[in-house]
């Protein structure tokens, strides 16, 4: 019990260093400081792939913040710095890449699958309901009355 | 003939995923294809290793093909990587300017010093500015630049000679026939 307080508080404390560390970004036009965040969210750290520039404590994460943070300082719009981003570092550097040819089948893969498996379960279901609404032919009629019979009869001896 | 159809659909399907998931286990996710090739190498006037006083430029390394190696005395890769990049300057197969990436000025000099300088040119960049302009993401990083200063082709991860006889030297060997 004693460990998971302190590890609790020790991830608290985590969360507020972070914190700490993104406050130094300070605008005077809250417009200006909602959009330098959402770059830094979008935007992939190259050392630590798995992290956003605003997460990563990585020596590249905070010169490219601060990189960045200059360059709004600067005036430059969001749409300026995320083409600096791109043309340096590519595609990679964003989570959800532009949709162009190369990209397709990440951006239309899963629909594709999935109307696949809509067309597949759609048939399944429609051959399940067909073979059961099948009546019997003459022939397989007269010969389930046999076994049936049959059966009677065995169970009329056994008894 | 439709049963057996049936029932090799889902080996069919296990096999495409198979190859992918195979493909995978040999990729490398440090590489990320470099929006910079077929680019020039990006402006800049940093100092020299040597001396915080001469100044280099970009246009300073026009007019020959190199290697342009960024490294920093703080990377243990770098270390591993030394020993090829002086044996590949010895051998005179290609020239390599090395860039110093976020480090410090005595260290580098120390480390030239002790393991041997592979490089004609010592760019320090202290602040990764440079760097930056480069996209690099981590030392060391190995780009191939022609005598007009337009980049070929990037190496991320150490050099090997293996990479630099497959990949570096049939490329500097074609840049040198298209320049004569």
């Amino acid at each position: 019990m004693r460990l998971f307080l302190f590890s609790f508080i020790y991830l608290l404390g985590l969360t507020a260093l972070q914190a700490a560390t993104l406050a130094e970004y300070t605008f005077e036009d809250p417009a200006q400081d909602e959009d330098f965040r959402e770059i830094i969210e979008e935007m992939r750290c190259l050392v630590c792939q798995n992290e956003s520039l605003a997460g990563s404590n990585a020596e590249l994460a905070i010169d490219l913040r601060n990189e960045i943070y200059d360059m709004m300082k600067g005036g430059q719009s969001k749409g300026e710095i995320i083409d600096f981003m791109v043309a340096r570092y590519g595609d990679f550097v964003l989570y959800s890449p532009p949709v162009k040819p190369s990209t397709y089948p990440i951006w239309f893969g899963p629909l594709i699958v999935f109307l696949i498996g809509g067309v597949v379960l759609f048939r399944i279901i429609k051959r399940k309901n067909q073979s059961s609404e099948t009546e019997l032919s003459e022939a397989e009629q007269q010969r389930l009355e046999k076994l049936l019979n049959q059966s009677n009869e065995q169970r009329d001896t056994n008894q | 003939m439709n049963r057996y159809l049936r029932y090799s659909v889902p080996l069919i399907v296990f096999g495409i995923i198979a190859v992918f998931l195979y493909k995978g286990l040999g990729m490398n996710p440090r590489e990320i294809p470099s929006p910079l090739i077929g680019k020039s190498i990006p402006e800049f006037s940093l100092p020299s290793v040597e001396s915080a006083q001469t100044m280099i430029n970009d246009q300073n390394l026009k007019g020959k093909i190199y290697l342009l190696n960024v490294w920093a005395t703080w990377c243990v890769s770098c270390r591993a990587e030394h020993d090829t990049l002086v044996h590949l300057a010895r051998s005179g197969k290609v020239e390599i300017v090395g860039l110093n990436w976020k480090d410090e000025r005595v260290k580098a000099q120390a480390w030239l010093q002790q393991l041997g300088d592979p490089y004609t040119v010592n760019i320090f960049d202290q602040k990764g500015r440079t760097a930056i302009d480069l996209g690099v993401y981590g030392a060391p990083e190995t780009f191939l630049v022609d005598a007009d200063g337009i980049i070929h082709y990037k190496h991320a991860g150490p050099l090997t000679l293996g990479v630099f006889n497959e990949t570096l030297l049939p490329m500097i060997n074609d840049l040198k026939a298209k320049g004569s």
